[in-house]
């Protein structure tokens, strides 16, 4: 089965959805795809126990509801055709052509190994915020959270609504580092109001600035964590670990599609124009796939990209000066909570680096790019496809993750079946 | 939000879930060993989003199923660690 689109948005968070309504607004018939279930991204994802906030609501309603927009949920791309994706969702695969494109495939979390990582009970920090959300069972029980930036904060709030006792949240960044940020919040009113929420929320919860977890502890699941701090070493006994280390961009796809990226630290992103346009013609990015820049920054440049994606550049204009303001909050941000040297350091000789091969890091040694390092050690080879490992080697300066290779997803075999294998093998 | 209660089977066991909940969540309840890695480690769920694959296990027979990209269902049959 063929569909065809105007506008056809990859990734439902707040960049896809602004995106699509902006394109609907216009007249242009819209498709909007997401792998999830429920609309809303990461940010905005659905709570099994609890309301979703009032604008995730209003955006993700008025998106949905619009007749020129077809919701497609639990559709992932599967691989780049010409002119055209091919997808699959449960039940089947199909082909998706559009006029234009617009990526807003969002960020994950990086995730640095350390002793003790792969022990059942540890967790990403966004990671545990979107397992509370799917119902994850949390009431009573003791969490540490860990890791680095402003999301730290989001999933210790999500934690606590869901029960769970926490013991303390330990940011990797000095507390020098966060105080001047503190203090340049005033330019940016609505951020000062929501961290002040958090932290009402978060009363009585220690947050301890310059803490890393070094070893987590346990047989089959994590009984305690050693935390490395100001103080020293303190052991915490605990049953969960929310642990990570900021964002970074989903950029596969647009890889696939053949977009120039760019590097932010060690971390590839999408590089656009003004409109949001790729160096691909025809191909919009916006959102954390620019650049990690936070929920903000994604509705706006989703708008941006939507407008530009159906030929409307003048309403793309009204919205460029309020971007940049966006993108001054991530800068400022990106820079308090830069890692130290200290977190590229937790891992041992022994520790498991690759989770889906179990490959330790010393098994590595030697090998000054990821693709031999995978042929010779299997590093990368797993279901994840190096997201994980890939992500953590290029961070730790080993070497920086290999490209792309179809498909982008772990994909059925009836779908691949019916792929045209000339078209994907192309370079 | 109080959604109907889903029942299905966890390796063999009941578990009670809410509508909305995913097979992950619905796992922790009963267990937090997902699946054996490569060399035998237990391992659960670690991104959440359906990222990592570390939360992977045989839903209604089919495998390599992540868990924290699929709702619960009325009897549904969970196998973990396999």
């Amino acid at each position: 089965m063929t569909d065809r689109y105007d506008v056809l948005v990859v990734g439902a968070g707040p960049a896809g959805l602004a995106a699509a309504h902006a394109a609907a607004s216009h007249g242009a018939r819209v498709g909007l795809i997401d792998e999830q279930m429920t609309a809303g991204g990461q940010v905005w994802r659905q709570d099994v126990q609890h309301a979703s906030p009032a604008l995730a609501r209003r955006s993700i309603g008025r998106t949905l509801d619009h007749p020129a927009i077809d919701w497609l949920a639990q559709t992932r791309v599967v691989t780049v055709e010409d002119g055209g994706l091919l997808v699959e969702d449960p039940r089947r695969a199909r082909r998706l052509h559009y006029q234009t494109l617009v990526l807003a495939t969002g960020a994950r979390e990086l995730l640095l190994p350390f002793p003790g990582w792969t022990l059942p009970g540890i967790t990403g920090a966004g990671g545990l915020q979107a397992l509370a959300k799917q119902g994850w069972p949390l009431a009573g029980r003791r969490v540490v959270i860990a890791g680095s930036g402003p999301l730290l904060l989001a999933a210790a709030a999500t934690a606590k609504r869901h029960g769970a006792h926490v013991l303390g949240i330990y940011e990797q960044s000095s507390t020098e580092n966060i105080q001047r940020f503190a203090r340049s919040l005033w330019r940016w009113p609505a951020k000062a109001v929501q961290a002040m929420g958090l932290r009402a929320q978060l009363a009585g919860v220690p947050y301890r600035c310059g803490s890393v977890v070094r070893r987590a502890h346990g047989e089959t699941e994590l009984h305690a964590v050693d935390v490395d701090g100001p103080r020293g070493i303190e052991h915490i006994a605990c049953d969960q670990l929310a642990v990570g280390y900021g964002l970074l961009a989903n950029v596969e796809l647009a890889q696939s599609l053949g977009c120039t990226l760019q590097l932010q630290g060690a971390h590839a992103y999408v590089d656009t124009d003004r409109y949001q346009r790729t160096s691909v013609d025809g191909i919009y990015a916006a959102g954390e796939l620019c650049g990690i820049g936070g929920r903000d920054t994604a509705r706006i440049e989703g708008a941006i990209a939507g407008h530009a994606a159906a030929g409307k550049t003048a309403d793309a204009d009204r919205l460029l000066q309020s971007r940049q303001h966006a993108r001054h909050f991530a800068d400022a941000l990106n820079q308090c909570f830069a890692l130290d040297p200290r977190v590229h350091a937790l891992a041992q000789p022994d520790t498991l680096v690759c989770r889906c091969e179990d490959v330790s890091l010393s098994a590595l040694d030697g090998y000054m790019d990821a693709r031999s390092a995978k042929l010779a050690t299997r590093c990368g080879m797993g279901a994840c496809q190096g997201r994980i490992c890939g992500s953590a080697l290029a961070e730790l300066g080993r070497f920086p993750r290999s490209g792309q290779r179809p498909p982008l997803f772990p994909a059925r075999l009836s779908t691949l079946a019916g792929t045209n294998l000339s078209s994907i093998n192309k370079p | 939000m109080n959604a109907p209660l889903i029942r299905l089977q966890i390796n063999g066991c009941t578990v009670e879930a809410r509508a909305g909940t995913s097979v992950a969540a619905a796992i922790a309840q009963h267990s937090l060993i997902f699946r054996r890695s490569t060399t035998g480690q237990p391992r659960a769920a670690f991104c959440g989003m359906g990222v990592c694959f570390e939360c992977r296990v045989a839903i209604d027979g089919i495998g390599q199923r992540r868990a924290c990209m699929v709702p619960v269902r009325e009897g549904m049959q969970v196998s973990c660690d396999d």
